[in-house]
């Protein structure tokens, strides 16, 4: 029974490690989380998987063992105890107990202090069995009995939890890969291409895996993960996903996933089986379990303009057409670029501050996430939205920027001009980068202010290169090139009167782009905040460290459903455990066992009576009880006994 | 010879009458209770499926069984039921048939009308519940010091009171997830803010049925410590996090289950909870030198036997808790068993104090080891209720800080 306990609180200290690391998860995290050696240290011990961890089952079956041995042992006796009376008990024996009573002498003749007695056991409860003994009757009384079984029920219940356990557990995989008859595979590849030894056939007993299959797809196939790699398992049926729909609160919070299934089984090749899953509500198939466990984009199509951000030709842009999951190659000079297409994001639900300053939760509609992949191999990842969104009351393109997988991501806002487009930011975004017209704006402005400075090519060059150096690497690169000509304390001025001639510059420029694109009454405050959120956005430019900027203009979704099958051919041994569990506990601890003994024998002037009352189980409860008992008695008797063992 | 103190059937020691008009009160208990589970059963005929209709018979008969053999329920019920009612009736006056009115026109309401604003709205009823726990908690322990049995009673009713704003403000909180949005409408045991609600409920609950049946007045400051430290996290996370904001179920929640799981292991919560409440008492009366002439502790084997029955009624509940919650786990998560860390935490809860039943059982432990453990047991529950959520990731994230 130490072992019991022991086994108990080892069981409790095991499971702890398994949720304080995250487990399965990819190993390349770990990795990076504890650095080689631990990785390995920890690798060996299993920790990525404890559950699954040849020590911790180890544990569990001592467990299993040693509750097995308990009921084994002591089931016998006490389901012989639950239906005997304990008759051949004598006097002495009776005497011996604790709570025990005696009343030596009674004015009643034997038969009526018998009835009396026999009364008192009715009226508690007991079951009794009446023996003639010598001069008298012996009453052998038992209660509760059914409390042992509650301890059988619960022992039992543990162990058939527990073979249910096994019965869904990976042990037949674990025996396949132990005998090499199965390879993990660890390679990122098309289903296609996966070895006949990674897959495991559909007769496997039991197994749990995911599968996501797109809009008008379907799959005969699973995925289990094992460690840091996977199996394919083969199902003898095909699932086929029609639709699949997110609905939402009014909110935007979602409220509910559904796909819309056809199962197509070889067998049964005129019988398809259509039906609709959603979030607790399975189909179940023939034994197999179909979940709503996850949803992703299945390679929905966008089109999108191509803006290029380098070079003479930046600010242009070019139709482009792709889909999720799809790798684009291109060039941009002599740069090659891979732009990995990841995914769709047809709702993008975000706290915002309203104009109160409380936080509301604000759709920004359609957006797609990419990779742009350098010649290196180094790739920053984006999301850019596709509908403009109002910030601080002016609308915006947004595109979120990361170096670093999972790092913090950077904002990129470009102002939407009165047409709701990006045409008007990127038209002058590409005269920013044509010196001509760049001199042009510098050679008015300095008519203007300074005519003399205006003939000197030194000013005007000057200037024209400091745009340049703007637009290619903001106000850090103003800056930094101040820094490297002018004494420390007259940079403040120097930079302040720099912006100010840029500022002018810009100005002037972005008037005359907009009298080139035929829009009247420039010059008002939307004007101002319009030039100024594209000069932020210039600015910001430097770290979007892009060679284009990918703007979504329209998109076909097509959505993934993600399936979780399983095939559990332990679970009802694990629901019939359970019952039994249920059953055996509240037995085990709301049955109050009792046994009881009222010995009548005659004496001389009419019976005597012994009583005593006895239980494995010592609470308060069992002695209040006898109490009670022996009250009952002594209102049958008419009076106290003389002898007392009771507190 | 002492009186029959067998309190089971308390009414046996009274005179005749009493006695038949005991058991008349019993009848029109189960009558007055069959015929409201048969009103909301038609009442609310077409809005629920077979789940939620058997959770509603199972709901009525449990009730009814409770009432019959505890009295204080009686009461109880019909404190909530009324105070459900007020609010009810003011929504009914503002609103009418309307089904839903958005969060703004019920704030509104909730704002001018003079029952709704200071009474029976969920948040008022809540605030109510809080204030009255604390203040019982301040009372028992004076009733303690002073050793006054009237002060003690006071404390007792305002814990009953308390717990009849609480149970009518997570009613009146049901009807108010309507009122926002139908959509909405859930059992308003969905998320952290409204189960310690439950909680507090359910341990208090508890508490009384052992105050009445085992006279033990004096622990009743201990256990209403620990409501109050309920309710200070739950004022904590209404003013600092807005956590009382009704919100939607997310999909996974949207089950019948919830409605049988999440009860269930509150009153496992709850038991642990007064167990280790229990336990420090025990200890403190052990260090004052134990079982005395002038005690104001009970008994010290009186505890240690509460203790247990604590325990055990904890650890059957949580058992049944935790098998539903696989049941579900099934449903949802597409097998009953994921070691996801609030399953896996669960078992650890579960182990615990399977050994502590063990040893006490089995081995005859009793005492000042037991009492610790028991102590120590609620810290292990609490991570597994509060610190899974907060410290470790997983399928359960339904609450978090």
């Amino acid at each position: 029974m130490n072992l019991a306990i022991t086994l108990l609180v080892a069981v409790a200290l095991a499971s702890i490690v398994g949720t304080v690391l995250q487990q399965n998860q990819p190993y390349g995290d770990y990795l990076m989380k504890f650095g080689p050696y631990w990785f390995e240290v920890f690798r060996a011990l299993d920790l990525y998987d404890v559950y699954s961890a040849p020590w911790f089952l180890a544990i569990f079956t001592l467990l299993v063992v040693s509750t097995s041995a308990c009921v084994i042992r002591n089931a016998p006796s006490m389901l012989r105890e639950m239906f005997t009376y304990r008759s051949r008990v004598g006097e002495n024996e009776i005497r011996a107990m604790r709570e025990h009573v005696e009343w030596p002498h009674l004015p009643m003749s034997v038969e009526a202090a018998a009835i009396e007695g026999r009364r008192v056991l009715m009226d508690e409860g007991f079951k009794f069995k009446e023996t003639r003994v010598k001069e008298g009757y012996l009453f052998s009384a038992r209660k509760g009995s059914l409390q042992r079984l509650g301890y059988i029920l619960t022992h039992v219940a543990i162990v058939v939890i527990c073979i249910g356990g096994i019965l869904d557990s990976r042990i037949w995989l674990s025996y396949q890969e132990f005998f090499g008859n199965l390879k993990v595979e660890t390679r990122s590849i098309p289903l296609s291409q996966v070895p006949e030894e990674s897959k495991v056939p559909a007769t496997n007993p039991g197994f749990r895996g995911n599968v996501n299959v797109p809009e008008g797809s379907q799959s005969s196939v699973l995925f289990l993960n094992v460690r840091d790699g996977y199996v394919v398992q083969q199902l003898p049926f095909d699932v086929e996903v029609t639709d699949f729909r997110i609905e939402h609160y009014i909110n935007g919070m979602p409220k509910s996933y559904e796909s819309d299934l056809v199962v197509h089984d070889p067998k049964y090749p005129d019988k398809t089986v259509k039906a609709t899953i959603a979030v607790n509500k399975p189909l179940i198939y023939k034994g197999y379990a179909i979940y709503q466990a996850s949803f992703g984009d299945g390679g929905s199509r966008m089109q999108f303009n191509s803006w290029q951000l380098m070079g003479a030709s930046a600010g242009t842009s070019q139709p482009v057409a792709g889909a999720v999951f799809q790798d684009m190659p291109f060039t941009v000079g002599d740069a090659k670029y891979t732009l990995e297409l990841n995914d769709f994001r047809m709702f993008n639900i975000n706290p915002v501050p309203d104009e109160h300053g409380k936080i509301q939760e604000k759709n920004f509609g359609p957006s797609v996430v990419f990779r742009m992949r350098d010649a290196a191999g180094q790739a920053r990842e984006y999301e850019n939205y596709m509908i403009p969104v109002v910030m601080e009351g002016r609308p915006v393109f947004i595109s979120g920027m990361r170096d670093q997988v999972g790092g913090v991501m950077r904002f990129l806002y470009i102002p939407a001009d009165r047409d709701n487009k990006m045409d008007t930011f990127m038209d002058f975004y590409h005269r920013l980068h044509d010196s001509v017209l760049i001199d042009q704006a510098v050679m008015s402005m300095l008519a203007e202010v300074n005519p003399e400075a205006a003939k000197l090519p030194a000013a005007s060059d000057a200037i024209r290169s400091m745009v340049e150096k703007f637009v290619r690497g903001g106000y850090d690169a103003i800056g930094s090139d101040l820094e490297a000509r002018v004494p420390k304390d007259q940079l403040e001025r120097a930079f302040e009167t720099s912006a100010r001639v840029l500022q002018t510059v810009l100005s002037r420029m972005y008037v005359t782009m907009m009298e080139d694109r035929g829009v009247k009454d420039v010059g008002g405050e939307k004007d101002e905040r319009f030039l100024a959120d594209s000069v932020a956005a210039i600015n910001a430019m430097v770290f979007y460290g892009a060679p284009i900027y990918l703007q979504m203009v329209s998109f076909e979704q097509i959505q993934a459903s993600g399936l979780q099958i399983t095939k559990s051919p332990g679970k009802n041994v694990v629901y019939f455990g359970s019952m039994l569990l249920i059953f055996g506990v509240f037995m085990l601890f709301y049955i109050h066992p009792r046994r009881t003994w009222i010995l009548v024998r005659e004496s001389e002037r009419g019976a005597r009576v012994l009583f005593a009352t006895t239980s494995h189980r010592k609470t308060l409860d069992m002695a209040k009880a006898s109490r009670l008992m022996h009250e009952a008695m002594v209102a049958k008797f008419g009076m106290e006994p003389t002898k007392a063992g009771l507190e | 010879m002492s009186a029959n103190t067998n309190v089971l059937n308390s009414a046996s020691g009274l005179p005749p009458l009493a006695k038949s008009a005991g058991r008349l009160a019993d009848v029109f208990w189960l009558l007055v209770v069959i015929g409201v589970g048969l009103g909301g059963l038609f009442g609310f005929n077409g809005r629920m499926d077979v789940y939620e209709v058997s959770i509603l018979i199972g709901a009525v008969a449990a009730l009814a069984a409770v009432g019959w053999y505890w009295r204080g329920i009686r009461g109880l019920s019909i404190a909530v039921a009324a105070l459900t009612a007020i609010a009810l009736w003011r929504y009914g006056v503002h609103f009418g048939d309307q089904l839903s009115v958005g969060r703004e026109a019920l704030a509104a309401v909730q704002g001018k009308d003079f029952f709704l604003k200071f009474l029976v709205s969920s948040q008022s009823a809540i605030m109510w519940m809080s204030a009255l726990y604390v203040g019982a908690a301040f009372t028992y322990f004076l009733a303690l010091l002073t050793r006054t049995e009237y002060i003690g009673k006071i404390a007792t009713a305002l814990v009953w009171s308390a717990t009849a704003f609480g149970l009518a403000g997570l009613f009146a909180r049901w009807r108010e997830s309507y009122l926002i949005n139908v959509d909405y409408g859930h059992i308003p045991v969905s998320n952290l803010y409204e189960v310690f609600i439950l909680f507090s409920v359910v341990t208090a609950l508890i508490y009384l049925f052992y105050e009445g049946r085992f006279k033990t007045r004096a622990l009743g400051g201990f256990v209403m410590l620990v409501i109050s430290a309920a309710v200070g996290f739950l004022l904590w996370y209404t003013f600092d996090r807005g956590a009382n904001v009704i919100q939607p179920l997310v999909p996974a929640l949207n089950s019948y289950w919830m409605k049988i799981h999440v009860p269930a292991n509150f009153v496992g919560y709850g038991a642990f909870a007064i167990a280790a409440m229990i336990g420090v008492a025990y200890l403190i009366k052990l260090k004052l030198g134990g079982d005395g002439e002038r005690d104001m502790l009970p008994k010290l084997e009186v505890m240690d036997d509460l203790m247990y029955k604590s325990i055990a009624l904890g650890f059957g509940f949580f058992t049944v808790a935790t098998i539903l919650g696989a049941m579900w786990a099934a449903e949802a998560w597409g097998g009953y068993w994921s070691w996801d860390p609030k399953e896996t935490w669960a078992l650890i809860v579960w182990l615990n104090y399977a050994a502590w039943l063990h040893l006490r059982l089995t081995k005859g432990w009793r005492g000042a080891p037991m009492a610790w453990w028991s102590v120590i047991g609620l810290f292990v529950t609490t991570f597994a209720f509060l610190g899974v959520n907060m410290f470790l990731s997983g399928l359960h994230s339904y609450g978090t800080l």
